[in-house]
């Protein structure tokens, strides 16, 4: 009953719309002749979204396919969902799926606290130019090429000189193990080398939101006594808990897009069996092998998984904290 | 003086949060440092004698400083080639990214635009989904611009956040009124974004610019998929194999006799300056793009 009551509803309400548009349709045509120009402004940019975003998306259905050059992605046969099922029960899906979420987690569960913490810090300290030095250099490797960021990591953790060697020097210990062809380093290395590039432009983005944080209420803290560190946790925490919040959402919606760019230069025979992510075997089997429809399956996979999580995670975040990304 | 006096009017810190203060200023020092290290200790390498690299001694300033490094990246033409193609596709794809985030973003930020929403949502749409590598591929292949300088500057022309950032800026910066104005008094919207938008809006050109400047300069990845010619290569790949595969030839560069007994210092030192020189370019506008970066990171925290 009440659904037959909702639908009659709908259709009530659906009904003047219609009437609406129709007697509009005179404004319409005005308001598009108007601005006709607007039209001929966006039309180029329009073709460039719809050729090289949406066109991309129905060239997804090889997956759907056994796609072969002769007959393209129109004609190709059709497979159904086979290639996904070749991907899910073939030898590399595990390994594939652990390692990929083994770096993303691992990089979730570092760097958010570690940018909050580099974020809340940078804000505590008055000294106008220490502060600004300790964002210029936290904010510099941001700007630097993911290429140059592996030979820097390559260099720095090289068995036979560079900065670790001279540091575990120091200490007393002078023979290093090759970091880059252990297969156990290599998440650390893909993590902290991400930590040292990207937080201080991650913190950036909490700065924003503590900058309009009103100063009063540090004021009345302080005159009831608050410490520095009371202050951080009853004001800083919550005005960036909607920040936060939302970054959660979105990083562990791509908990499966472990980036192709650096996880490929750090690759190398030796630590393959922990390095081999989702996109370095889509590259691999659809790009140098030429199995162009089980790649994009295992692609499409990523991207559908992907947006399973986001819609759970958002769920849970707007019924937890009130706060959600849509 | 001015502090002392702005310290009496104050509470007093507490004991408890000088020293935690203590610990925020140390703790940031040690981060600073740890950020900062690698990049100087490559700085001073990079001038310094292979043998003062290899055996440690470099610490914070070049050893026995020579440019020997520096002659090393000149002689290798690869180099300097893949240097001027990277010039030419950050510019042109600068460019071509600026032109088409205004003339997509000014529209999608006027009420009057009839048809509005509908964009609006491809846009999102197209921000939410992407095709990935493979359907992006087999676009460019189709398109017949593989090996041309053309798939590293226009398939990746229009990025979709950078629109969205310029159409928030445009909804703040330029009311609706000066635009139905505008109208009235006969001009047209085509003349009114050019004569009046694009001098309003330099902040958010130079955002856009900046960031598609660093995106291209830095990228590697669509050079690595859709070109097969060396003499097309930006400069991160042939960086690539320089760095991350330890190519460096011999015949490559040219070298005389006596310069081929330095070959080993040669390729040690080589890591080092070509480092550097691949960074001159974001060096040179990194004071620009910090103070940009961050007005674009806020304008694109904004909601609508």
């Amino acid at each position: 009953m009440a659904m037959r009551g909702t639908a009659v509803m709908r259709r009530a309400a659906s009904v003047r719309p219609t009437a609406r548009a129709g007697a509009s349709a005179g404004r319409r045509r005005r308001m598009i002749g108007r601005h006709w120009q607007l039209y001929f402004v966006i039309a180029l940019p329009m073709a460039f979204l719809v050729t090289f975003n949406y066109w991309p998306l129905i060239g997804l259905q090889i997956a759907f396919r056994n796609y072969n050059p002769i007959q393209g992605m129109w004609h190709s046969p059709w497979v159904g969902l086979s290639q996904f099922r070749a991907f899910i029960d073939g030898p590399y899906f595990w390994p594939v799926l652990r390692n990929t979420l083994r770096i993303s987690l691992y990089s979730v569960v570092i760097g958010t606290p570690a940018t909050i913490i580099l974020a809340l810090a940078i804000n505590e300290v008055k000294h106008a130019r220490f502060k600004r030095l300790a964002q210029m250099v936290s904010y510099a490797p941001y700007f630097i090429s993911t290429v140059v960021v592996v030979g820097i990591i390559q260099i720095v953790l090289s068995p036979d000189s560079g900065p670790l060697l001279q540091m575990a020097n120091l200490f007393g210990v002078h023979h290093l193990p090759h970091l880059m062809a252990s297969p156990s380093a290599f998440p650390s290395i893909y993590v902290w080398s991400g930590i040292w590039q990207e937080t201080g432009y991650g913190a950036v983005i909490y700065l924003a939101a503590l900058s309009s944080v009103n100063p009063e209420l540090y004021e009345a803290a302080r005159i009831d006594g608050a410490s520095r560190l009371q202050r951080i946790r009853h004001i800083d925490l919550p005005s960036i808990t909607p920040t936060i919040v939302i970054l959660l959402v979105m990083s562990v919606a791509g908990l499966l897009n472990v980036g192709f760019e650096k996880a490929f230069l750090l690759q190398n025979p030796l630590n393959n069996s922990s390095s081999e992510v989702i996109s370095t075997y889509v590259y691999k089997t659809g790009l140098l092998d030429s199995n162009f429809s089980f790649a994009a399956a295992v692609g499409l996979f990523n991207s559908i998984v992907g947006l399973v999580l986001l819609v759970i995670v958002n769920f849970v975040a707007r019924f937890v904290s009130d706060e959600s990304l849509f | 003086m001015a502090t002392t006096a702005r310290k009496s009017t104050r509470i007093r810190e507490t004991r408890g949060d000088r020293i935690f203060l203590t610990f925020v200023y140390a703790f940031l020092g040690l981060v600073v440092f740890l950020i900062g290290y690698p990049l100087v200790y490559i700085l001073a390498s990079s001038f310094s004698s292979s043998n003062a690299v290899l055996s440690g001694k470099v610490w914070l300033w070049p050893v026995h400083p020579t440019l020997l490094a520096y002659r090393a990246v000149f002689r290798y033409p690869e180099i300097w080639h893949s240097y001027l193609n990277s010039l030419i596709y950050t510019v042109a794809g600068t460019a071509l990214t600026v032109v088409l985030t205004v003339m997509m973003a000014y529209p999608l930020s006027r009420r009057a635009f009839y048809g509005r929403r509908f964009f609006n949502w491809a846009l999102i749409i197209a921000f939410m989904f992407n095709g990935g590598m493979i359907p992006f591929y087999l676009l460019v292949r189709d398109l017949g611009l593989l090996n041309t300088r053309l798939a590293i500057i226009i398939p990746s022309a229009l990025n979709v956040f950078w629109v969205i950032i310029a159409r928030t800026f445009f909804r703040r910066t330029i009311p609706e009124e000066l635009s139905d104005a505008a109208q009235v008094d006969g001009c047209g919207d085509v003349r009114f974004l050019l004569s009046v938008v694009l001098p309003l809006s330099k902040p958010i050109i130079a955002v856009i610019a900046l960031l598609a400047a660093v995106y291209q300069w830095n990228s590697y990845f669509n050079a690595l998929i859709f070109l097969n010619d060396p003499n097309l290569y930006p400069l991160q790949l042939v960086l690539r194999q320089v760095l991350v595969q330890g190519n460096v030839s011999a015949s490559a560069m040219a070298l005389s006799p006596e310069q081929l007994q330095l070959f080993q210092a040669i390729q040690t030192l080589l890591k080092y300056s070509v480092i550097v020189v691949a960074s001159v370019p974001m060096l040179l506008v990194y004071p620009l793009a910090q103070r940009y970066f961050v007005k674009g990171t806020f304008i694109g925290s904004l909601k609508e």
